[in-house]
């Protein structure tokens, strides 16, 4: 086969405002925790459960978990395009890094809904 | 000023006779009169004619001496000597990641090659003219600081990502040549031109590390130029 150099796929753009949205939710879910803890919602368990279990609590940390994933997923996937060259370790370390993403992310989920 | 010794450590290399590249230790005089780095470098080369390097217009315009100096890219005709300190050893080497020929010369044409996947001219497919296709004095101010590029490459060879991904990632010179066209309103490819650029490498894999507008001889934005397109992509899509 000739080498052709492929360039073309679409989702440039995408990926790159979803890294952007995705990095406002995760600094809106820590200004919000570190407020939270700043009033002591640390000081008990007791505290620390019932706000974390609250419903706006379980909306936004689910959101974060998400933003987490795909934000993770974008920028080590960013890293191997840019250090790996062989199309195949390439694809090989997209997929280990794919599915190790979407695992974190179902184990963070469990432990949350857990509450 | 006086005359004046400059010291030299340069790059050397010349595949027809070295197995491997080599530093070589010279110096040079340099009378008043002489006030680039270029002027110095024409004292060498008149000193040991091996040495090779591109220069052609001396004083920043046809973009043909970019090297990197003392560890930075720029133009040596831009370089002024007063600059560089009494008695230090002037590093010069070839601009970096691209092939050399010889010497201080690299081979270019990876670096054009991207600048022509950008389509860099006019499309524009309505009937020509009487006389020319005007433009407001805004949609003209649009333009300045992108079409002033002189195609130097010190950009794109101070990128990392363009070290990386050259025959992916269009680079600072292309990317801004490519919004230079994107700009203009008399230009009707603009969907195209941004379809083109719309992909996880050609202008994407720019991380604004910035390399580019520190070292651009002309003090280009390139940076300034992505940022712009990217902006366009997302109102594009919203
Ligand atoms: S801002 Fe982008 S184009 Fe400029 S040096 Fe950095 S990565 Fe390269
Ligand atoms: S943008 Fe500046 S550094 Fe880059 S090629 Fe053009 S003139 Fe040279
Ligand atoms: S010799 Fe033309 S730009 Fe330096």
């Amino acid at each position: 086969m000739v080498n052709r150099k492929l360039v073309g796929a679409h989702y440039g753009l995408i990926d790159w405002l979803v890294q952007r949205i995705t990095g406002v939710v995760m600094a809106v879910f820590t200004v919000v925790v570190g407020f939270a803890l700043s009033e002591g919602v640390g000081s008990s368990y007791e505290r620390w459960y019932g706000f974390m279990s609250s419903t706006p609590m379980r909306f936004i940390s689910f959101l974060c978990i998400v933003s987490l994933c795909w934000h993770a997923w974008i920028g080590v996937r960013d890293t191997w395009m840019d250090y790996v060259q062989p199309a195949g370790i390439k694809l090989t370390l997209h997929v280990l890094t794919l599915l190790s993403v979407i695992g974190c992310g179902g184990w963070a989920v469990q432990i949350l809904w857990r509450l | 000023m006086t005359k004046r010794i400059l010291k030299f450590n340069i790059y050397r290399y010349d595949p027809d006779v070295d197995r491997k590249p080599y530093l070589q230790d010279i110096e040079v005089e340099v009378d008043a009169t002489d006030r680039k780095l270029l002027d110095a470098l024409v004292k060498l080369k008149a000193k040991d004619d091996s040495i090779a390097f591109r220069r052609s217009c001396r004083e920043g315009v046809c973009g043909s001496d970019g090297m990197n100096i003392n560890g930075t890219n720029g133009l040596a005709c831009l370089a002024d000597l007063s600059t560089f300190p009494d008695g230090k050893t002037i590093v010069l080497r070839p601009l970096p990641g691209l092939p050399v020929i010889r010497d201080l010369i690299v081979d270019m044409t990876q670096f054009f090659k991207q600048y022509h996947s950008i389509k860099p001219y006019l499309i524009n497919n309505d009937p020509l003219p009487e006389r020319e296709r005007l433009q407001s004095p805004e949609e003209r101010e649009e333009l300045n600081g992108l079409y002033e590029c002189i195609l130097c490459a010190c950009c794109s060879t101070a990128c990392p990502t363009f070290w990386w991904n050259p025959d992916k990632f269009v680079g600072p010179a292309g990317l801004l040549a490519a919004y230079r066209f994107i700009a203009d309103t008399r230009d009707q490819a603009t969907n195209e031109r941004l379809d083109n650029l719309e992909d996880p490498y050609r202008l994407f894999r720019c991380h604004t590390i910035m390399n580019c507008v520190e070292v651009c001889p002309k003090g280009l934005n390139p940076t300034k130029a992505i940022g712009k397109i990217k902006d366009m992509m997302v109102r594009r899509i919203i």
